[in-house]
């Protein structure tokens, strides 16, 4: 839809009158419909029908495209990595194509991140549905919170954690396809030699995280 | 089985969609409700859509479909009044008392007002047609119509439009 305007053509042999209808302005049809989505996520999730909510939030990371089902957060992915559009489209194939942005399902999560990158939070407080992780990268990704803010594992620290010492690569794929980065802090988890090492954000990503928690200096 | 995302696939005609109630029902809170329960409806039937459907015109459907449910409920539910009231086309509502200040405002509800007031195939060919953009066979199919019936009613709509709309600003 290029333009915000809804027309009729008055064709008129050969001549053509416009009349435009919802033009310019805050009483377009289009401000109507932003405030109708709105309504239509609440609609959509009190009746059950809402597979997938999603919002973006920005931040010093860049924007993030937060995701939620109803059981909870199910995905954070940073947009600078993959398009938006990319991203929903994932989530629609992975989880339910019943998907809308819905941005009162995920105020919970937008505050505590807001909160994240101003200092005000060391750790999450939400539920989360980890239905995009199994089996024993399930596992791994659950224990990255038993890193503490401010302090970084290698990655054979947390295949011990996981009771599991020999599954260190198992343990950086796991790190690697973490479908909650942040929330789930993958990026405390650095190389044995004290490199940072790869991250789904980027590596400038995690650098600004662990210097955020104070685990690095600042440049 | 269809995976793609509702949003923005579907949401993308959130417009057009709207344009259909307005042009069935004016610019009332009857038509957002009508379109809430057209996307209902959709969101709910979506996984089931065939991947390659005309989505634009199948959301038409449902929601001039939904907006037809209300105008045939309001029918029923009509209540005679000793004077009719004046629901003409060209009315002006009083700017002042309105509140309503900005010069587009005015003549785009008197639009949809008489886009509503038509008779009901000239309307429903005028919303389907000039402002959803489906084709006149498509119109037809939605209608249970023939594209040449489509064509008549749309333009002796489009003709009783053009006397009745009074136009400010028009050059």
């Amino acid at each position: 839809m290029g333009s915000s305007q809804a027309f009729i053509d008055l064709e008129r042999g050969g001549t053509t009158t416009t009349v435009h209808a919802g033009g310019p302005g805050r009483r377009g049809v289009d401000d109507v419909a932003g405030r109708m989505r709105t309504r239509l996520a609440a609609q959509a999730a009190a009746e059950g029908l809402l597979e997938v909510g999603y919002r973006v939030v920005g931040t010093p990371v860049g924007d993030l495209v937060v995701a939620a089902s109803p059981r909870g957060l199910v995905r954070v992915a940073f947009v600078e990595i993959s398009t938006r559009d990319d991203i929903v489209a994932q989530l629609a194939a992975d989880i339910g194509p019943r998907l809308l942005e819905a941005p009162g399902r995920l105020d919970d999560v937008a505050t505590q991140l807001d909160d994240y990158f101003a200092g005000r939070r060391r750790d999450f407080d939400l539920a989360l549905d980890l239905q995009l992780a199994h089996g024993f990268r399930r596992e791994v990704i659950t224990a990255l919170p038993t890193i503490p803010s401010g302090s970084t594992a290698s990655y054979s620290d947390l295949a011990r954690r996981v009771d599991n010492p020999r599954a260190v690569r198992a343990v950086g794929s796991a790190c690697a396809t973490n479908p909650l980065p942040i929330v789930l802090p993958c990026h405390r988890v650095v190389r044995a030699d004290g490199s940072l090492g790869r991250y789904a954000g980027g590596a400038a990503a995690k650098r600004t995280l662990l210097t955020l928690e104070g685990a690095l200096l600042p440049p | 089985m269809n995976t793609l995302p509702f949003d923005p696939i579907a949401t993308q005609h959130a417009t057009t969609v709207l344009r259909v109630c307005r042009a069935v029902l004016g610019p009332t809170a009857d038509a957002e409700d009508a379109w809430s329960e057209a996307y209902l409806a959709a969101l709910r039937a979506w996984p089931d859509l065939r991947p390659d459907s005309n989505v634009e015109g199948w959301l038409v459907t449902i929601a001039h479909r939904k907006a037809i449910d209300v105008v045939r409920k309001r029918t029923r539910h009509a209540v005679p009044v000793a004077a009719v009231p004046d629901r003409g086309v060209g009315h002006r509502l009083d700017r002042t008392a309105s509140g309503i200040d900005q010069p587009d405002a005015l003549p785009d509800l008197d639009l949809w007002a008489a886009v509503a007031a038509l008779p009901d195939r000239q309307r429903d060919a005028v919303a389907l047609h000039h402002v959803a953009g489906l084709p006149h066979a498509e119109v037809a199919d939605v209608l249970g119509s023939t594209p040449a019936a489509v064509r008549k009613a749309s333009s002796d709509g489009i003709k009783r439009l053009r006397t009745t709309v009074v136009r400010e600003g028009d050059r």
